[in-house]
């Protein structure tokens, strides 16, 4: 069993967001970054699925040294090497590129990544891999368990859950319920002080996706009270002045 | 040159997404003089009604292979029409399902992707489309230079137009791609709207001291035609299914309006919310930070507050 786990460094969950360069770029001062959280739920799946069979379970990352911090985590979780792809991501059209140029002729079983980075929450690395390696991309899954090669896969839709069986190889990316992450124990941390991670160079690709600004949400204009005795007056402004109901 | 659009549908029946994503079509194709065409992929009703929304023409592609949703077969079949039709913009909804294809067909067919899309492309200098980024908290405007481009359009961002009329069906046969996965069953949520695509959203946080309460959250969700949704922690608590967590890990929506009930708004929950037009804010600690992102708000006990408010919801909507 051979899975790929792929990973984004993303500002932590905390962070307010600012930007700077007359808004072109994204502020970094300050910014505490971490290893995507569904991305955590990737590899604890992968790590649950690979431990028993024997197999691996190897990290993916697209970005610069800054990260390495980032994938070490990972590795003190548990997975059994890295890979760092020694470019700014770009953008999601870019990352996946990356990560299928360097995966195709390696016969990965399956290739793990998280719902989105909670960053630029594009949620399409998944189909892009898919579709550039010619193997089913499953989104959103919420359950994954592999019997004799065959995956059993529930996934989010819109409205409800879908179940499905896959046969190897696939990209899936995880959404919450898939597990609950690990939590890096002493020995995984001191273990992965020694653990590969491998830097390769980018491919050329070419990029459709020129990030040109920033903008932060309009403020709000600020808050109307209502009394607490009173909450059918808000039914009657919700209905009469802001119109949404 | 023209625009192709991917018809949602569930159930047989065409989302409002849909409708939304056609009539974002049909403005973008006024807007550069060209046409629209939509795509219907498996069962559904009145397929002639999407030019309604401003369709020129109506492609429907049927068969046992397109019953149920897989991404691989869907893209293709999508990608392969998009192909034929020579489009240069394929308009996709950004649902779940909506997401899985925009990948697919953007690899498919070499173009650039943009998901999250909130707004009408700017077209006066090259293809600017505006993106959510960082969970709500902030937008991007990105350029798209490929020739062709793939958008994933969220839902609520644009008006519903609803002035053309029935188009013309043309039932086209696609060869489904072979795929290694099958679908094997569905568990639908029933009667009950999905939170992405909500107009109204009743959400509560740890204000409602259990899971026993929510039949309260519940009673004001129906009587309001709402989705419920829930903070980090009610569903970190099991309280409600991960499937309602709103904010940075969990979902991110844009309803005309929010209620949060006893949700203070922690960064992280509002990083979910903040594109929702109205925010309505119950609580009862006047301090609470969510207050500052709020258009109304009440400073009360959710157990004193919330039978009121039903009450009042369920008049106003009588009459």
């Amino acid at each position: 069993m051979k899975i790929l786990v792929c990973m984004s460094v993303v500002p932590d969950t905390t962070t307010k967001i600012t930007f700077t360069d007359n808004n072109t770029r994204f502020n970094t001062a300050g910014v505490q970054y971490i290893m995507n959280p569904y991305d955590e739920l990737a590899l604890t799946k992968a790590l649950d699925i690979a431990e028993p069979a024997g197999g691996t379970a190897t990290i993916i990352h697209v970005g610069p040294a800054d990260s390495e911090p980032a994938i070490r985590k990972a590795l003190s979780m548990g997975a059994t090497d890295a890979v760092r792809i020694n470019a700014e991501p770009l953008d999601a059209q870019f990352v996946a590129a990356q990560i299928a140029d360097w995966a195709k002729d390696k016969a990965f079983d399956m290739i793990l990544t998280g719902r989105e980075s909670i960053d630029y929450n594009g949620g399409v690395v998944c189909p892009l891999i898919g579709a550039m390696l010619n193997i089913p991309s499953i989104q959103v899954i919420t359950k994954l368990e592999v019997n004799a090669g065959t995956a059993t896969i529930e996934r989010d839709i819109d409205g409800g859950r879908e179940i499905m069986t896959c046969t190897m190889p696939f990209a899936a990316s995880a959404q919450k319920d898939l597990c609950e992450p690990r939590i890096p124990n002493m020995r995984g941390i001191m273990a992965a002080r020694t653990k590969p991670l491998a830097v390769v160079e980018p491919v050329s690709v070419k990029t459709g996706v020129e990030y040109q600004s920033f903008e932060l949400p309009q403020p709000k204009q600020g808050v109307r009270m209502i009394s607490a005795d009173a909450p059918e007056e808000l039914i009657h402004l919700l209905r009469n002045e802001a119109k949404v109901i | 040159m023209s625009i192709f659009v991917f018809a949602e549908s569930s159930d047989n029946q065409y989302k409002k997404s849909s409708f939304e994503a056609v009539s974002y079509a049909a403005e973008v194709a006024g807007k550069t003089g060209t046409t629209v065409t939509a795509v219907s992929i498996g069962k559904a009703d009145n397929a002639a009604q999407l030019g309604e929304y401003g369709a020129n023409t109506v492609i429907s592609i049927n068969g046992p292979a397109f019953d149920s949703f897989n991404s691989e077969i869907y893209a293709a079949a999508f990608a392969e029409v998009c192909k034929q039709g020579n489009a240069s913009v394929a308009v996709i909804s950004n649902t779940y399902c909506g997401k899985a294809m925009a990948g697919r067909v953007a690899v498919a067919l070499n173009a650039s992707l943009a998901s999250n899309v909130v707004d009408y492309p700017d077209t006066s200098n090259g293809f600017l489309v505006k993106r959510g980024v960082f969970s709500g908290k902030a937008f991007a405007y990105v350029n798209l230079t490929s020739q062709v481009k793939v958008l994933a359009l969220t839902p609520n961002s644009v008006e519903i137009k609803k002035n053309g009329s029935a188009a013309v069906v043309t039932s086209q046969s696609v060869a489904a791609v072979s795929s290694t996965c099958t679908v094997t069953g569905t568990n639908k949520i029933t009667g009950k709207i999905p939170l992405t695509e909500a107009e109204v959203v009743v959400s509560a946080g740890r204000g409602m001291k259990g899971p026993e309460n929510w039949n309260m959250v519940e009673e004001l969700a129906e009587a309001l035609g709402a989705a419920t949704a829930c903070s980090k922690p009610v569903s970190d608590m099991h309280w409600r299914p991960h499937s309602e967590h709103v904010g940075q890990t969990g979902i991110t929506i844009k309803p005309n309006l929010y209620i949060a009930i006893g949700i203070s708004g922690a960064i992280q929950h509002l990083a979910g919310v903040s594109s929702s037009k109205v925010i309505v804010v119950i609580n009862k600690d006047a301090e609470a930070p969510f207050f500052k992102a709020a258009d109304y708000g009440i400073v009360g006990d959710a157990f004193e507050v919330l039978p009121k408010l039903i009450q009042a919801a369920k008049s106003a909507t009588a009459s």
